[in-house]
């Protein structure tokens, strides 16, 4: 029991960060963007060729010295993901200059076939580069700590890497509410996400939020995909797979809800959990879209959705 | 020469079962502003319906009635009509965005289901020996590949015709008032979920109808003939020869199944053996940019919308760049 809900968390600690940028340019950009999936892949890849990189300038990832004792990974792979978010925020970046800031006008529906066709050619270039094989940020296997012994609720075991990811992801979402809580720029965004025009009234510039959107769902989106790579393992179709995760966490939660989200990528991830344990791991992706459907049905604005965002046709 | 018939029926046959789920999606999409991205699992319904009731009695799988494959076929079109229907009185009511994600939770789910309840769909093994109508008398040679392709060409001019005369009536001119101007519509007294609905359950009916011709002309489905992959080229077919026009549907259909398949004979044919499964990927890289270069370049598509002039008066629908 106690396992089943701390692998909840540790998957719903990844879809929550993940969601966080999803109800960001959500609620910013007025599209779902079903090419964010393809972020977190592309922020995992682009991770784990730096960690390459930096391997072949002789600062080596593997070697016990530039390895944090428990973890399986050191400074490296901590820079790796800087790099990483980096250039995930740019590429985010790159194809909203590309494409959707030329479909803008068009109106929404526009822009989500849009995000389908780019997520579509982003997603397989990653297949065309890195093929399709499996890989890992480690090659060690970590043995995870029992925490609690077996005879207490069924026990309960976590590797150290799970652990850094479950407190890492505490720290981030603590440190982006109060950004958009407290940061002159949060607040702006939060007004141009409410209201675009009110907003351009009072002296803000959409397209600078927008960015801002763009740069900072990237960036979240690439961390995400590190954790999904580090917990579990790298592959192409990591976007896709987290796909409908996310969504059903960005829609439980209220678009444009940061704490939504994370509650949501919880919930979700507790479904998933209970899911592989109850029926089965080949049902694991359709716990997602139960939980969506329920919410569909139950409050299609989400728990602590907007007014301004209602699920309802206008 | 007749490896060259034979390919080209081959190539026809396809085209013409894309054509015709393309019709279904224009229905949805084109002429109503619905938009499914779960197009591959309504296809996957009806071809699993049809090869379920229509192979032979086999022991480790429920099904294999042997039923006649046209009634096959036709509760094909009632199994993805009736998927069309739930998910529809489920999302219709909510926004557009909405409706984009839950069909694409469906095709997940759906893949799933054919995936793992193996005593119904065969799980990764698939559904085999589903019946070639009329193989009897043709053999399975050329003269079969042919035939098959007259009745696939046939059912094609079959519904382009319906559809046709069904947009061109009044119940298609409420669509596409719907899908304009929801308030305006609903204030001449029409109910837009109902019009919506049907037009999604329609659609999806052809969808299902385009799966059972695709596996009864192969004889054999498993879960992979239902990625993601299968959605996305049926929406550059549609984006590609222009939304809102059935003739543009029909005519994307063939240009890009061409343009996919020549890409894949480019493939084999230049990139060396050892890195071809990493090339293929490069196929699909095309279809996601040639969606994207079509909406930024001609977001109408090669046809466009035909504008629908009322004989009664001034134009009803027309704008398609406002879209």
């Amino acid at each position: 029991m106690l396992q089943i809900i701390a692998d909840g968390l540790i998957i719903g600690s990844i879809v929550s960060l993940g969601a966080i940028g999803l109800t960001l340019t959500f609620s910013i950009l007025r599209f779902a963007n079903f090419g964010h999936g393809e972020l977190l892949a592309w922020g995992a890849y682009l991770a784990f060729s730096a960690l390459a990189a930096f391997a072949a300038l002789g600062w080596n990832a593997g070697g016990s010295a530039a390895t944090f004792a428990p973890l399986s990974f050191g400074w490296p792979l901590v820079a790796a993901v800087l790099v990483a978010a980096l250039l995930t925020a740019l590429l985010a970046l790159a194809l909203d200059t590309l494409l959707f800031k030329r479909l803008r006008l068009h109106g929404s529906i526009t822009l989500v076939i849009a995000s389908f066709g780019a997520a579509l050619a982003v997603r397989n270039l990653l297949l065309f580069f890195y093929g399709g094989i499996p890989r890992y940020y480690s090659s060690d296997l970590q043995i995870a700590i029992a925490i609690v012994p077996r005879s207490v609720a069924g026990g309960l075991r976590i590797t150290p890497d799970q652990l850094f990811v479950l407190g890492l992801t505490a720290v981030t979402v603590l440190a982006l509410h109060l950004f958009l809580r407290r940061s002159v720029l949060g607040r702006a965004m939060r007004a141009t996400a409410d209201n675009r025009e009110l907003a351009r009234v009072a002296g803000i510039d959409p397209e600078r939020m927008l960015r801002v959107a763009w740069l900072l769902g990237g960036a979240l989106a690439a961390m995400a995909g590190v954790f999904a790579g580090l917990t579990v393992q790298l592959r192409p179709t990591l976007g896709l797979d987290l796909l409908l995760p996310l969504f059903a966490a960005v829609i439980l939660g209220g678009i444009g809800s940061v704490g939504g989200a994370v509650v949501g990528g919880l919930v979700v991830g507790l479904a998933e959990s209970a899911a592989v344990a109850t029926i089965g791991a080949e049902w694991r992706a359709a716990a997602a879209f139960v939980v969506l459907t329920v919410m569909l049905l139950l409050r299609p604005n989400g728990l602590f959705g907007d007014s301004g965002n209602r699920g309802g046709r206008a | 020469m007749e490896g060259l018939v034979s390919y080209a029926a081959f190539f026809l046959v396809f085209a013409g079962v894309f054509a015709v789920a393309v019709l279904g999606l224009n229905l949805q999409w084109g002429y109503t502003g619905l938009f499914n991205v779960g197009v591959a699992g309504f296809v996957a319904v009806g071809a699993y319906t049809s090869a379920i009731l229509t192979t032979p009695p086999i022991d480790d799988r429920w099904g294999g009635f042997g039923w006649p494959v046209a009634l096959g076929w036709l509760a094909a079109m009632v199994t993805s009509g009736a998927a069309g229907a739930l998910v529809g009185l489920l999302t219709l009511r909510l926004r557009d965005d909405y409706l984009a994600i839950v069909t694409f939770g469906v095709a997940v789910l759906i893949q799933l289901v054919a995936l793992n309840v193996q005593p119904l769909t065969g799980g990764p093994f698939g559904v085999q020996f589903i019946p070639k109508p009329l193989q009897g008398w043709l053999g399975t040679g050329l003269a079969w590949t042919l035939a098959y392709l007259a009745l696939v060409a046939g059912l094609l001019v079959i519904v382009f015709v319906a559809l046709e005369r069904l947009v061109k009536s009044p119940w298609g001119r409420v669509l596409r008032a719907i899908r304009e101007d929801e308030a305006a519509a609903a204030s001449l007294g029409k109910s837009a979920f109902a019009f919506r609905l049907q037009a999604f359950v329609l659609g999806s009916t052809l969808m299902g109808l385009a799966g059972a011709l695709q596996a009864h002309f192969v004889g054999y489905i498993a879960p992979e003939d239902f990625l993601p992959i299968l959605t996305f080229q049926l929406w550059a077919m549609l984006i590609v020869g222009g939304s809102g026009n059935n003739r543009g549907a029909v005519l994307g259909a063939f240009v890009v199944w061409g343009v996919w398949a020549a890409a894949g004979g480019a493939l084999r044919q230049w990139i060396p053996q050892s890195e071809q499964a990493r090339a293929a990927a490069l196929q699909v890289v095309l279809i996601g940019v040639l969606i994207a270069l079509m909406l930024v370049l001609r977001p109408r598509g090669l046809l466009g919308e035909e504008l629908a002039v009322s004989r009664h008066g001034g134009a009803v629908a027309g704008d398609d760049d406002a879209r």
